[in-house]
């Protein structure tokens, strides 16, 4: 993995502090349109820095492009367009999180990628009733941290993106 | 699963896809001791196995084989074809225990008494007592040492030995062969392991081949790493290309010619004898012939014609299918044939031969053929066509019915064809992996089926294009050619009904704009020039419009993203030489996704169903047209730039000649006929066809009365002195024609057409260019075409004579060559011209072919020759000498 943090910042849960650090994890948080998401260390393959893409027409719009990682073709999702927000202004300067899904690896743009985190896995609450149907169904719980709400992402519903041929 | 019992599986599974094939030839010749000896050794290792292993119900009904078999060989009982369908039977249960035996790990309980009672019974149609097959052992073992095991040891006692038979299994994943196998019976399809034959020839006395079985997953992954080693290695070659005098240029090469070395390596433990593919085809035939009460002879040759496993196994369905087609509808029953004067005994041929990176596959039988009514009939009660559609359609259209879903001409579906597997699917498996299926039929006496399939799916030649910035991938065995559209000098685009549609010789291609068909955004495709990769699949040919045509590369095909598999135009994904990832496009799913594919064959001629590029070197596509006399006259197509119908009111006279207003200038016509005035039919504007030839600005049109037809045809002029204007007369379409002298019309409309681009030009010496071509009617027609260009023209007929004007010392600037021509042929001839010694050997020598796809210009180009062009493409002709000029 090419993502190594320094010391990971155990953050304390205000209202848990004292779970034992084995009921921990560690998620490697990043920014969508100022929102954070979290995404479970063990998951994530490599972090890359902004790539060529090579655009793929007739493709679902959440999927922006193809691009080569060391010989293996990485399909690359914009996570904006998967979440149904409007596109990145800069969407050639995001940032790629490598996952893998059924065998297959997919990059995940994002705005930022920030720390790698270790979360209490007791401090994860459900997802609240009035969340939009599409992030529900990515979204696997919701940590509250000092500054922020951390949404951490199920991969594989994430990556289950409907085959839609466009005419 | 432990690994004794997965091994024994494997094996015993091989052996009796041998015992298959062999029985059925036991069948046919029952006296060779050879053979039998062979089988009864076969079905005594899988009985001796069993009882090793502790599987009683199977070594029971191998025993029960085995001793009808010790039988047979001993003289007791003769083959019937009642005792080998009784032993194929028997051979049958041990399949179906064995598969049982896969799935759960231990032996299916069950009863086989029947089975083995009429084996007993069998074995003992002769008074002697049925014989334990040990004793017979001893025969059996000093000229086979392989067997020469304690007949049945006690278990676990050989725990050393993995193989309870100590067999020496010399191939990974086939069949032994036999160790004694006479050389007469090889002609009927030997189980060919795949890599063991040559070991097992030279290490026969050793009685052991130096091999070892190794799973296909592993040479699956190893094949994977080596593609992307090669990609890797491309990769690092474009890297360095530019630094010639770096120190990584030498070990570069050598990692080079390794990897070229190692890819190759590994491709060939992927091979496999398509031979493996068939063995079940004469057990197959064999069994279709007793139930249909036909007799039926399989003939296969070529079996040890190797392809990558992954394609064998994706053709072995299809060709199954196809070979029974054959037996069940082609072949008639025996009295049929009799009634139509033929053999009992049908045929079906198998036969597969290398072309290339390809193998041809042919399926054929002498059976009744497939009847066009029929199919007519059946298409038009499925609805699939009008009664006028199927009356103006070609043979070969009719028979492309053939491969439409739900569609079977036999009358009633038996119970071995009609098993909801029809020849679409089989067209579909096969283009699926790159290949091909084409079909001819003579009613009364039989079909052929011919397929063409790609040695290897991993690694593929690719022809890179762009489209709105962005490259894809077209697989090189679906491009035909390359052609320019639009412009002042491409090929001219049509349009029916608002869809495009390109005017190549004779021909109207659909066009399918890449960048619509993608939704890619940039200018329209109809305002600019563009390049057209002809493409073809199965027998529909299309053009798909591109920006740009880079290389052929190499690519290694991956799948696309499972998200992406359901967008039929991507065949798969690749990373090119400069690490890029680009998309193959799929010509089968774009053709699929904008056209109709029924209609497939709409804009083709029935004369020429063998496909674009095969033209013979001398015949031409010819505009046959009539004027002034009765006498047809033809002039060569590439010189005509397009037909126009133009109304006599609109010809006015200036100078003395006719013109017209066409395209806001003023184009010069002539008549053939001297007598012509325009509107001299009082009150009757009539509209009168015309010829147009034009080039660059300059433009002319040939007056003529009527249009006749388009042909394409071996043309020999013969020089006749009908006067100015004609080359000469040839027979055309059975007819006397004269064949126009295009160039002496251009000069007529325009006398300074010789001189177009007017001073610039003249201020130019005119280069001097050797024509050399066998075909007096060619020279004819590209001496104006040169002429036009502003070269001085000298043509001659044979290379060697053009090698002699050589040696007298002429000087010319730029040579133009045929290719195929008796005696020397252009590659001879180029390889000549650079020769040390000749002082030729720095001028630029043009091949011209009526062969021009890019496999064509890779020859030509190692061949010596500097550029190369499609005969029948002017423009590229003139473009390539443009540039030439430009290097002078």
């Amino acid at each position: 993995m090419n993502y190594t943090a320094s010391a990971p910042a155990v953050r304390r849960h205000p209202a848990r502090g004292g779970e034992p650090p084995d009921h921990a994890a560690e998620f490697v948080t990043m920014t969508v349109a100022d929102q954070a998401f979290g995404i479970l260390v063990g998951q994530v393959h490599d972090v890359l820095s902004p790539q060529r893409l090579t655009r793929i027409p007739l493709a679902p719009p959440e999927v922006a492009g193809s691009l080569n990682l060391r010989g293996r073709i990485v399909t690359a999702i914009d996570m904006r367009r998967r979440l149904g927000l409007e596109p990145s202004p800069a969407a050639a300067h995001q940032m790629s999180i490598v996952v893998d899904h059924a065998g297959e690896p997919y990059s995940l743009l994002v705005d930022a990628v920030g720390d790698v985190i270790r979360l209490p896995l007791a401090g994860l609450e459900p997802n609240p009733a009035t969340l939009s149907r599409r992030w529900r169904d990515v979204s696997a719980g919701i940590y509250r941290l000092d500054q922020a709400l951390l949404v951490v992402l199920d991969v594989a519903n994430l990556l289950n993106i409907s085959t839609r041929v466009a005419a | 699963m432990d690994d004794l019992l997965s091994e024994f599986l494997t094996e015993t599974a091989e052996n009796l896809a041998v015992l298959d094939v062999e029985l059925v030839r036991l069948e046919q010749t029952p006296d060779d001791p050879a053979l039998l000896g062979n089988i009864f050794r076969l079905v005594h290792t899988i009985k001796g196995t069993c009882g090793f292993l502790g599987l009683p119900r199977l070594e029971a009904v191998a025993h029960a084989g085995e001793n009808v078999l010790g039988r047979i060989r001993d003289g007791a009982l003769t083959v019937t074809p009642d005792t080998v369908t009784l032993v194929l039977t028997c051979l049958d249960t041990i399949k179906e225990i064995l598969d049982e035996l896969a799935a759960s790990g231990a032996e299916p309980a069950g009863d086989d008494s029947d089975l083995l009672a009429m084996l007993a019974a069998c074995a003992s149609g002769e008074p002697m007592p049925a014989a334990q097959p040990e004793p017979d052992f001893g025969e059996v073992a000093p000229d086979d040492p392989e067997i020469d095991f304690t007949p049945v040891p006690a278990k676990g006692a050989v725990f050393e030995s993995p193989k309870p038979t100590a067999r020496p299994v010399p191939a990974p994943a086939a069949a032994p062969p036999p160790p004694h196998r006479p050389a007469a019976t090889r002609e009927l399809a030997p189980p060919h392991p795949p890599l063991a034959d040559d070991h097992h020839e030279a290490h026969e006395p050793l009685g052991a081949a130096p091999s070892v079985r190794v799973n296909v997953d592993l040479l699956d992954s190893l094949m994977t790493m080596v593609s992307e080693l090669v990609l890797t290695r491309n990769q690092v070659m474009q890297i360095l290309r530019h630094e010639r005098d770096s120190v990584f240029a030498e070990p570069l090469q050598r990692l080079n010619h390794i990897t070229s070395e190692l890819q190759e390596r590994v491709m060939k433990t992927r091979m496999q004898p398509i031979g493996n593919a068939w063995t079940k085809l004469p057990r197959l035939i064999r069994d279709l012939g007793h139930e249909l009460g036909k007799v039926i002879a399989l003939e296969m040759t070529g079996e040890d014609t190797e392809l990558d496993r992954q394609v064998l196994e994706l053709i072995r369905d299809p060709l199954t299918h196809m070979v029974r087609n054959a037996a069940d509808h082609g072949i008639e029953p025996p009295h049929e044939r009799r009634a139509a004067g033929k053999s009992e005994v049908g045929r079906v041929r198998l036969r597969a031969s290398q072309e290339g990176g390809h193998i041809i596959i042919q399926i054929s039988d002498d059976g009744r053929g497939l009847s066009l009514a029929a199919i007519r009939a059946k298409a038009l009660a499925l609805g699939l066509a009008g009664e006028a559609d199927l009356a103006a359609m070609s043979e070969q259209q009719v028979l492309q019915f053939v491969f439409q879903p739900g569609f079977s001409t036999s009358r009633e579906v038996s119970t071995v064809s009609g098993r909801g597997v029809g020849m679409d699917v089989v067209r579909t498996n096969i283009e699926k992996i790159g290949g091909t299926v084409e079909m001819a039929t003579t009613n009364g006496r039989g079909s052929t089926f011919t397929l063409k399939i790609p040695l290897t799916l991993a690694i593929a030649n690719a022809l890179i294009v762009d489209c709105a910035g962005e490259r894809f991938a077209i697989p090189q065995i679906n491009v035909v050619e390359l052609v320019r559209t639009g412009g002042p000098v491409g090929h001219p685009v049509d349009r029916i009904n608002d869809i495009p549609v390109l005017r190549l010789r004779d021909r109207l291609l659909p066009l399918v704009s890449l960048r619509r068909l993608l939704h890619l955004d940039g200018s329209d495709d109809d305002a600019a020039s563009q390049l057209v990769v002809i493409t073809q699949v199965g027998t529909y040919i299309y053009g798909l419009l591109v920006d740009q045509v880079f290389d052929t590369e190499e690519i290694v095909v991956k799948p696309v993203a499972p998200i992406l598999r359901d967008i039929d135009v991507y065949s798969g994904n690749t990373i090119l030489g400069d690490g890029s990832v680009v998309l193959i496009l799929d010509p089968n799913g774009i053709a699929a996704t904008t056209g109709d594919l029924s209609v497939v064959e709409t804009v083709r001629s029935p004369a020429d169903a063998d496909g674009i590029a095969i033209d013979d070197g001398d015949s031409a596509a010819l505009l046959l047209f009539r004027a002034g006399t009765r006498t047809p006259k033809a002039v060569p197509l590439v010189l005509v730039a397009r037909l126009e119908e133009i109304a006599e009111s609109t010809i006015e006279v200036t100078n003395g000649r006719y013109v017209v207003q066409y395209h806001d200038r003023l184009m010069p016509l002539i008549s053939l006929d001297p007598s012509f005035v325009p509107g001299s039919e009082a009150g009757e504007d009539r509209r009168r066809p015309v010829v147009v030839f034009a080039d660059g600005a300059h433009a002319m049109g040939l007056i003529v009365d009527d249009i006749v037809d388009i042909v394409e045809e071996p043309v020999h002029v013969e020089p006749t002195g009908s006067g100015p204007g004609i080359l000469g007369s040839a027979i055309i379409c059975g007819r006397t024609t004269e064949v126009i002298d295009a160039g002496y019309f251009l000069t007529q409309a325009n006398p300074d057409w010789f001189h177009a681009d007017g001073e610039a030009q003249a201020a130019l010496p005119r280069e001097r260019v050797l024509l050399v071509d066998d075909s007096a009617f060619f020279r004819s027609m590209l001496t104006p075409i040169l002429a036009v260009s502003g070269f001085t023209v000298t043509a001659v007929d044979d290379p060697a004579k053009a090698l002699r004007l050589c040696q007298q010392g002429e000087q010319f600037d730029v040579i133009i060559s045929d290719i195929e021509m008796p005696g020397m042929d252009g590659f001879e001839f180029a390889a000549a011209l650079r020769n040390r010694d000749c002082p030729w050997r720095h001028l630029p020598v043009i091949a011209l072919s009526s062969h021009a796809t890019p496999t064509d210009l890779d020859r030509g180009r190692r061949a010596g020759f500097t550029d190369y062009v499609a005969k029948s493409d002017r423009h590229a002709l003139q473009a390539a000498l443009a540039e030439f000029r430009g290097a002078a």
